[in-house]
């Protein structure tokens, strides 16, 4: 019975391979129909898989099987030219074939599939062009098996094979290899018999021989490759490649170990075989490494199947290119980046390429080009999906965001085009003019970043209009071991992985106070003129928070922001063997692992995105944006000795101004987004209801007039107790730095000549109704 | 099967341990061993009863503090008796005051958690075994990391 799964196993393996296979060689065959080679190998996978169920008693499966060998036959040996309906019908004879292995799999029946369809079809495109061999064809109709030996009578393939049988010969020892060569040249002076049958008409080689060298000639085909391949290589289970890491991993760390106490105590005989085991561990880590690396080749051979389907089906002419199928990566990674990879291509060729037609106009190549290139760069792999097409519009990317809720208009039209282009991976975003049932539902390219991300990569996009777009993914090489840094704070060790490493910046907090600087009291550090947002690890990771003394800060990058992280003590850079979080752990937030160090104690690995997110450093888009926008416009003024001033007209013509450091945002509405609850005027803001404050009526200046005409309604968004309201005002006129004394209401600054009134949001009365409203609520 | 066999038959070995006044046992084969160390690197932001996480030999284990999960007093600094069990294929370690002998009890002398003890500590045993001089508590190991492990703590 065991024996029985064993080969059902065995089986369902084997087959899903051998289709897979198949999906590339269909497209090759259709760029050239008459490649006889393609035509032999799908004709043995095909044969293959109806003998093998056959064997196993799948009558149903064989059936089907066997009219697209027919077919098939047919095909190979000329009779019948290959068409596009062919080609459709073969492929969904694959498709079928695979629903019948997942039925098989779940029931060890290849009952409830339907056939009959495919049947006619297969058995119409066989007869469609009855020719005179269409006899051959019904003979093979017949349950007899069409043993490889059929294949004798047809000289196209069995000259093809003829240095084949005469080398098996040979090695058999049935014959020499002057007889072989004799008999190929009577082939090429008009002998139409097989070079099998040619030797044994010499009288060479007895008919047993001829047989035996066939049937090991028919079976290294049908296993679909080659002897070598199969005496060479043999299935490992993946769990024990996986232990086999594990352990490794555990070498290394016993490895470091050993290492730093040969640090302590560096000579004699010690210290020599401290450093062989060194050099292997290392070599028999990058061995075992290389156990789990597959070529990303596995992932694009469905690829090429993916494209051309859907070309057919939208009516386009895609070519696909691939470039560095042989560039290998470790198996769960492969396994991470399928789907996402899936999803860009079918994605580029839906909405990238162009129709012919439209090409045509641009004046472009009808048949676009999809390109994918995969590489190595430095401990990572860098993959490349580039087309020709029309670009994204980046005008519709920014109104169709706005639309969907997730940017404001403002941060939409102020956004460079690097920024914009960023937008297509905010989840809920899309920008297909019609949603198709190719892609264009929404869901996507955020769950493709996501996915990404999780591996402790990234993906960029860069688009040009007309010419075409770029995704480049950087993925890890794999997850098991990472170069890392190793910080310190609060007396703790941590180690941060390379990848997000952009630089260590050494912080002087001198005299000058150029050190770390607060802005909305969130700090920050001029890099270079820039502003870098700045977290401090050392509070954040429960230490103390050492004030004024110098420190080390090591900038990262999460995504495409950079972020300074205050760090007490820099050490050096390891290879780190990466461990889960325990289950019990597991949603600590800012930690992605941990690992041990050389001296045996355990470091926690810091989940950059994680802390960026923990920090507010990456909450959201137009956040981010709104943080780069106050940086462009704090870095205008020095933040120390001057006050940046937010300067606002309200109540027609009046002038007020308010401290730019309580502004969180600007925004604009359309007054038809104004709604009325119970007290007051509120908008929906950010999936939240946030209540406005006629600021001209809180200052006494009347009621302000916005919106009622229907324009758009300007409003400063303010934070108050963790919460926003939206000042109502008429419009922004100005941001201006000024020396302020006070800053509670009735205070007046003079701005370029005008006395202006400068107010406290916090003190405004409306706010202080909000509060007791809150209260209540709550209370209720 | 009789009955009265059965409980006849029906033994349990458990291993002993203290953690402040509380006298805990737990079933010999769920120990996976027993170590002392000092290590345990802190987990910034963590769950108060999760004292860190510790190098079992090339393997990360999370460390659990029984006193603070059964709400004794804080440890002094000293070096941390360790029971490593296994939760869930992954092992977890549990901090004790000490740990005593191997006791092998028969389930005559056992009892669902008596009214006497304090509900907390209910919550977290499976019961009791009566000896002459106290009550030896069988620990409870799933409830006792459900209630460490940051979910836990938040429904609170």
């Amino acid at each position: 019975m065991e024996d029985i799964d064993e080969l059902l196993q065995e089986f369902l393996v084997e087959s899903h391979e051998l289709l897979d296979t198949l999906d590339e060689s269909f497209v090759l065959l259709e760029e050239n129909p008459s490649d006889s080679v393609v035509l032999g190998s799908i004709f043995r996978v095909m044969h293959t898989i109806k003998g093998t169920c056959g064997f196993l008693g799948f009558n149903n499966l064989e059936g089907l099987a066997h009219k697209a060998e027919n077919l098939l036959s047919l095909l190979r040996d000329g009779s019948l030219s290959l068409s596009t309906a062919m080609t459709d019908a073969l492929l969904a004879t694959v498709d079928r074939i695979r629903r019948f292995l997942d039925v098989i799999e779940a029931t060890q029946h290849d009952e409830g599939v339907e056939t009959a369809d495919l049947d006619a079809r297969l058995v119409a495109l066989a007869e469609g062009r009855p020719e005179p061999d269409a006899e051959t064809s019904a003979d093979a109709e017949s349950p007899a098996e069409s043993e490889p030996a059929d294949d004798l009578p047809l000289p196209a393939i069995e000259s093809a094979d003829a240095g084949r049988v005469g080398d098996l010969l040979v090695e058999a020892g049935d014959t020499s290899r002057t007889a072989v060569e004799i008999a190929a040249a009577e082939q090429q002076f008009g002998d139409q018999r097989p070079i099998g049958e040619i030797l044994v008409g010499q009288g060479d080689v007895g008919e047993a021989e001829l047989a035996a060298a066939l049937d090991l000639q028919g079976s290294a085909d049908l296993q679909g490759s080659g002897r070598n391949a199969a005496d060479s290589t043999i299935r490992v289970d993946v769990d024990l490649l996986d232990d086999l890491m594990t352990l490794v991993g555990e070498l290394v760390l016993a490895r470091n170990e050993v290492m730093q106490l040969v640090g302590v105590n560096p000579d004699g005989a010690f210290a020599v075989s401290a450093q062989r085991l060194n050099l292997i561990t290392s070599e028999l880590q990058e061995r075992v490494m290389k156990t789990r690396m597959q070529p990303i080749g596995t992932v694009w051979g469905k690829l090429p199947r993916v494209v051309r389907d859907l070309a057919h089906q939208l009516g386009k002419q895609v070519r696909l290119e691939m470039e560095g199928k042989e560039t290998e990566l470790d198996k769960s990674l492969i396994e991470a980046i399928k789907d996402p990879l899936t999803h860009i291509v079918r994605n580029t060729v839906d909405h990238g390429i162009e129709t012919p037609d439209q090409r045509r106009a641009a004046g472009k190549p009808t048949e676009g080009v999809l390109r994918l290139t995969a590489g190595h760069e430095g401990g990572q792999v860098n993959i490349e999906i580039r087309d020709d097409g029309a670009g994204i519009d980046l005008d519709r990317v920014r109104a169709k965001a706005v639309e969907s809720g997730l940017v404001s208009v403002d941060f939409a039209n102020a956004m460079s085009d690097a920024e914009a282009v960023q937008l297509v991976f905010m989840p809920g975003f899309s920008t297909a003019k019609q949603v198709t049932n190719v892609s264009g539902r929404g869901v996507g390219m955020d769950v493709v970043k996501t996915n990404i991300e999780k591996i402790g990569g990234s993906v960029e996009v860069r688009t040009s209009a007309g010419q075409g777009t770029t995704f480049k993914i950087k993925i890890p090489l794999t997850l098991a071991i990472i170069p890392a840094l190793i910080v310190g704070c609060g007396g703790r060790r941590y180690a941060i992985p390379q990848i997000n490493l952009v630089e260590l910046v050494k912080v002087d907090n001198d005299e000058r106070g150029r050190g770390i600087e607060y802005l909305h009291g969130a700090p920050v550090f001029r890099l270079r003129d820039r502003l870098l947002p700045v977290v401090d690890l050392r509070g954040r990771l429960g230490g103390s928070e050492p004030e004024g003394t110098d420190c080390d800060m090591v900038v990262l990058s999460a995504e495409d922001h950079r972020f300074g992280v205050l760090v007490d003590d820099i050490y050096e850079t390891q290879e780190i063997v990466v461990k889960p979080l325990g289950q019990v752990v597991a949603d600590a937030p800012m930690f992605s692992g941990a690992t041990i160090l050389g001296d045996g104690r355990v470091a926690l690995i810091v989940d950059v995105m994680g802390l960026a997110q923990e920090t507010r450093i990456l909450s959201g888009g137009s956040d981010a944006t709104a943080l780069r926008e106050g940086a462009a416009a704090a870095s205008l003024s020095d933040v120390d000795a001057m006050k940046s001033l937010l300067l606002l007209s309200v109540g027609q013509g009046r002038r007020v101004a308010m401290a730019l450091s309580d502004v969180a945002r600007l925004e604009e509405f359309s007054a038809s987004q104004l709604e009325m609850s119970a007290y007051r005027p509120v908008v929906q803001y950010r999936g939240e209801i946030m209540p406005l404050i006629d600021l001209a009526q809180d200052l006494g200046y009347g009621r302000a007039m916005a919106g009622d005409d229907g324009g758009p309604v300007n409003v400063v968004v303010y934070h108050h107790h963790g919460r926003d309201v939206g000042l109502l005002i008429d419009e922004v006129l100005d941001i201006v730095d000024e020396q302020v004394g006070s800053t509670g209401n009735g205070g007046t600054v003079v701005v370029s000549g005008r006395v202006t009134e400068l107010f406290d949001p916090g003190a405004l009365p409306s706010l202080a109704a909000l509060d007791r409203e809150l209260q209540l609520q709550e209370a209720q | 099967m009789n009955p009265a066999v059965h409980s006849r038959a029906s033994e349990r070995q458990l291993c002993t341990a203290r953690v402040g006044d509380l006298l805990l046992g737990l079933d010999v084969l769920s120990i996976q061993e027993v170590q002392s160390s000092n290590d345990v690197t802190v987990i910034p932001q963590s769950a108060p009863a999760i004292s860190g996480l510790i190098n079992l030999r090339g393997q990360i284990a999370t460390a659990i503090d029984l006193r603070v999960v059964f709400g004794v007093a804080p440890r002094p600094d000293s070096d941390l008796i360790q029971i490593v069990v296994r939760h869930r294929g992954e092992p977890v370690s549990l901090l004790v005051d000490e740990i005593g002998e191997v006791m092998t009890l028969n389930d005559e002398i056992f009892e669902t958690p008596p009214e006497t003890v304090d509900s907390l500590t209910r919550e977290l045993v499976t019961g009791a075994y009566k000896l002459e001089t106290e009550l030896l508590l069988t620990l409870d190991v799933d409830r006792v990391i459900a209630t460490s492990s940051p979910g836990a703590v938040s429904g609170q």
